[in-house]
């Protein structure tokens, strides 16, 4: 056998190493349901959750509790299957985030609540406003 | 309305278009024209391309005319832009948006492609048909023109009008209205790196063109091995760039976003990152090439693939296609379509050219030996690209989702949830094995080594490695196994390069560049190493307290709240929370919020970021000399809060810490951090995006005082100093029948005095109107309720409230500025390996 022969081997092992390890650590998204089972069913892994802030009849968003110390909050996000869920976050509240139209939760159960260790906003227009916010 | 120069600057995208198309095709006829007719279609081909290029410049022009004199009509313009904006950030505007970004890299590629005309000879007519294609490919995403009859909209073009790019009814009832301001630039990106950075990515991203443009050429002209030596000097340089780039990119990210790095492994970053890993691994095959022939054909594929994967980063990046998986991907422009094909078009043609001339590619059937530099050289180029490619295949996610979409199944697959944490784990083996290999092979090649010498040769650096390795691991506490080993390859790439470098020195200085870069990659591992994994929160809640039950699970907070000068401990220092802060519009330097009374609102129907006026309320000293006097005029940026924080060690002040909040109507709350710089560390600092709650005052106190009588606000001591007669007051019309008096209160605060002058106006003689003072430092209001001329006092109304605070993260980065220095010294090396290439190719000549 020759080197490159070696060398091409190794290196398709590389490759299917990587494919393999990046399908293992993949995340997946899923609705609260799905992920509540999962973290039943003993699962540590991080999940993605997408999904819309709680709001009221008039478009309020409700359901937001800050501590104290403004040092962490929750909120009530409402998944694809309208499964309405507390989200736990251990960090201020990010700018924007009430401006949202669309959170994504990255995150677990722990025991009844979900704690997103990391959470991406989708703003509708956050640099190209679609009103012109001028009058004549 | 100014249609004409709109209309100017589409005419030259289109123009610039055909030009593109002809010139490509004149070449393109050129290489196959009979000797008679040839220089006659290469004087055509020239012509067209600079008619291209011209009509490219005139094209960006014709953009920086509109944003400079403001032309609102135009969306690119209102959607990017202010009228507040000083010029050097109008020029980061124009590559704000898409379209502008896909200008600059036509542009650059016009401007290599120039240099190349002037430059290359026998090369010239099949290296411009690539370069013309792909300039006809970009300026076809900035076209923005119409197929009639079939409805198809080819590209986005930046001369659009505002009124066609938003369906506002206000155009309905007016289509000549043209707004007041734009929308202005994204404050993250007023810095000054965002008028460099950009450039320089963008001229990296066209430089791969280069080498790219040569091996396809050779590849048509069946001349597998000549394209080499023009390519290699501008490999090369489009290393470098792009590499300074990115770097520029991340330094960016360090100094102006909050996530406490200067690299997140977000998809848009690799994007950026992969081919240029592909390319140094290209740079080091066309090297080896030159010197002992071997890896022709790991040349072809990799040069090809780096710009393949430049073409593929673009459509990540602008498609939309990273949509939920990126924070910073451009939004959607429609182009998606059109990117394909362009990926398509130049994989299509690539893979074709090199499977018609892959037997025709010269090899070396002899074996390659373990004792050779090729074999180091390659093992460590395939290690680079594995490297690219551990990146590559997780961030491809969303374009594996879409696609199995695309055949009708559901694929709910997401990146990795902690990418950082997914990305370094593996990483960093790969940066290890690179150094390893690249600091073992500088020995083999710069002599022959064999069974024999190979132990000399190597046991001194290897050993002495270790022990600056065990050493600093000790001392620094790496008690990682990973860590280590990169720790030790860092150290062994710098110390055998410093053994190298030594011997060849003395021979020729001009051969150094190989060695240098190759220390600076070893100190840039070495500062990331510690930087990133030991970067460390230090702004720990230790208080324990628990908020509520309900939080209780996740322990510690990384974040700490410092109320206004109450200190609190944190990393050693004594960290005490000074106040606001306001930058001045006309002087260097920051004021206290409290001594300035600001007329109007920030962004109040008007630009975010206009300055607006301000009352100095007492004189403002800086350094003990007066900046100006009580009752100036001065000119603030209100959006902009810093939050004054001092850190103390001993009692001895290390530090005055600024991080800023901006308070932007269009976007939200924006935390820019402070960086406390040391050679061994930086300390990290910014305040969290906090919306203020409403303040909630207390019920009014009255304390009846004379002039001069001292009293208490809030435990503050407290003295009517004075009170007068004033013929003015902001916000009130008087007339000959109305009296005003305002009071001056001093109130000794913590850290120096301050005034309050709360103003008592009698109208028509008979009603009562009073305007209160508030000290947001210390947390207090007064009024001047009533006036007592018979005792010669006066009743004053205390209100106070909740203290000021502010949230605060800290980090520390250990040996970060290591991680600059090896960029420099890496640049350096580029650059010196550069201009021996250039050389090189000059004498080929």
């Amino acid at each position: 056998m020759k080197k490159s022969h070696i060398a091409i081997l190794v290196g398709l092992a590389a490759i299917v190493a990587i494919v393999l390890t990046t399908a293992s650590d993949a995340s997946t998204y899923v609705t609260f349901g799905q992920a509540y089972q999962m973290a039943s069913a003993g699962s540590k892994k991080q999940i993605h959750v997408v999904g819309q802030l709680k709001k009221d009849s008039r478009g309020e968003i409700i359901g937001i509790e800050k501590s104290p110390d403004h040092l962490s909050f929750s909120f009530l996000l409402i998944d694809e299957n309208n499964q309405e869920q507390k989200v736990y976050f251990n960090e201020p509240m990010p700018a924007d985030f009430l401006r949202s139209e669309k959170v994504v939760v990255i995150g677990n159960y722990q025991r009844d609540t979900f704690v997103a260790q990391k959470i991406l906003l989708k703003c509708p227009s956050k640099y190209q406003e679609e009103k012109l916010n001028a009058s004549l | 309305m100014h249609y004409l120069i709109g209309n100017i600057g589409h005419l030259f995208v289109i123009l610039s278009f055909v030009a593109a198309i002809v010139s490509a095709f004149a070449y393109a006829q050129a290489q196959y024209a009979s000797a008679r007719l040839q220089t006659d279609w290469l004087v055509n081909a020239r012509v067209a391309f600079y008619v291209h290029a011209v009509s490219v410049l005139g094209a960006g022009v014709s953009l920086f005319i509109i944003i400079y004199n403001h032309y609102f009509e135009y969306h690119y313009a209102y959607s990017h832009s202010d009228k507040n904006l000083p010029l050097h950030y109008l020029i980061s505007t124009f590559w704000n948006g898409q379209e502008g970004s896909f200008w600059l890299w036509m542009f650059w590629q016009a401007v290599l492609g120039i240099i190349l005309m002037k430059t290359q000879k026998s090369w010239e007519a099949p290296a411009m048909v690539v370069f013309a294609l792909v300039q006809a490919f970009l300026a076809s995403m900035i076209l923005g023109s119409v197929i009639p009859g079939i409805d198809l909209k080819i590209g986005s073009s930046p001369f659009i009008l505002l009124r066609d790019a938003l369906d506002d009814p206000i155009f309905k009832m007016n289509p000549d209205f043209v707004p007041a301001d734009g929308n202005g630039l994204n404050p993250l990106l007023q810095n000054y790196w965002m008028v460099i950075h950009p450039p320089t990515l963008f001229l990296g991203f066209a430089s791969t063109l280069v080498p790219f443009a040569f091996c396809l050429a050779g590849l048509w002209q069946r001349q597998y091995t000549e394209w080499v030596r023009p390519a290699l000097p501008w490999a090369l340089f489009s290393a470098a760039i792009l590499g300074l780039g990115i770097l520029m990119g991340g330094y960016w990210a360090y100094e102006t976003l909050n996530f406490g790095g200067y690299w997140n492994w977000d998809p848009v970053e690799n994007a950026v990152y992969v081919p240029w890993l592909v390319l140094v691994a290209s740079v080091h095959t066309m090297i080896t090439y030159k010197n002992s022939k071997t890896a022709l054909k790991a040349s072809v594929i990799l040069v090809v693939a780096v710009f393949l994967l430049i073409l593929y980063s673009t459509f990540l990046v602008r498609s939309g296609i990273l949509g939920d998986t990126s924070v910073h991907s451009f939004t959607d422009l429609g182009l998606s379509g059109q990117l394909l094909i362009y990926q398509f078009f130049f994989t299509g043609i690539a893979v074709w050219l090199i499977v018609r001339s892959w037997k025709e590619i010269p090899t070396t059937e002899e074996e390659v030996s373990t004792y050779s530099r090729e074999f180091w050289i390659f093992m460590g180029a395939s290690t680079l690209c594995l490297m690219g490619l551990q990146v590559l295949i997780p961030t491809s996610i969303p374009v594996y989702n879409s696609i199995v979409e695309g055949l009708g199944v559901t694929s709910n697959v997401a990146p990795p949830a902690d990418q950082v944490g997914f990305y370094s784990k593996f990483q960093l083996w790969f940066a290890a094995g690179v150094a390893l290999l690249s600091g073992t092979g500088q020995f083999f090649w710069w002599k022959r080594m064999d069974r024999g010498n190979v132990l000399n040769d190597l046991l001194l650096p290897v050993l002495l490695s270790l022990l600056v390795a065990v050493v600093t691991a000790s001392v620094s506490k790496v008690y990682n196994v990973a860590y280590g080993l990169l720790l030790f390859a860092g150290v062994y790439i710098i110390l055998s390069n410093i053994i190298v470098a030594g011997k060849v020195l003395k021979k020729n200085p001009s051969l150094s560049g190989g060695a240098l870069a190759h220390m600076g990659v070893g100190l840039m591992l070495i500062g990331i190493l510690f930087s990133s994994g030991y970067s460390k929160v230090v702004s720990l809640n230790n208080s324990g307290l628990l908020i509520s039950k309900q939080f209780s699970d996740t322990g510690n907070r990384e974040h700490l709240l410092l109320y206004l000068h109450e200190p609190e401990l944190m990393a050693g220092y004594e960290l005490e929370y000074l106040g606001e802060r306001l930058e001045l519009r006309d002087k260097v330097g920051y004021i206290k919020r409290s001594e300035v009374e600001i007329l109007g609102q920030p962004g109040g129907g008007k630009s975010p970021t206009e300055p607006l006026d301000a009352i100095a309320q007492n004189d403002i000293l800086k350094d003990g000399k007066k900046l100006y006097a009580r009752g100036d005029t001065l000119r603030v940026h209100p959006e902009n809060i810093y939050y004054e924080i001092e850190m103390r060690k001993n009692g001895k002040v290390e530090a005055t810490l600024f991080p800023r909040l901006q308070v932007n109507p269009n976007m939200g709350l924006l935390a820019s951090p402070d960086i406390k710089r040391a050679i061994g560390k930086d300390l990290y600092v910014h305040s969290a995006p906090l919306v203020r709650d409403t303040i909630v005052w207390s019920e009014m106190q009255q304390v009846r005082v004379r002039k001069s009588q001292e009293f208490f606000v809030n435990d503050y001591v407290a003295m009517l100093e004075d009170i007068s007669r004033v013929e003015t007051v902001a916000g009130v019309e008087l007339t000959s029948s109305d009296a005003a008096v305002q009071a001056r209160i001093r109130v000794e605060g913590e850290r120096g005095s301050y005034f309050a002058q709360p103003v008592f106006i009698i109208l028509n003689s008979a009603q009562v109107g009073r305007i209160y003072d508030e000290i947001a430092d210390l947390g207090v209001r007064l009024t001047l309720l009533n006036i007592h001329p018979e005792t010669e006092e006066f009743t004053l109304g205390v209100e106070t409230r909740q203290k000021d605070w502010v949230v605060i993260k800290a980090m520390e980065k250990p040996l970060i500025n290591i991680l600059w220095l090896g960029t420099g010294v890496l640049m350096i090396g580029f650059s010196i390996a550069m201009v021996r290439r250039f050389k090189d190719f000059r004498k080929g000549h």
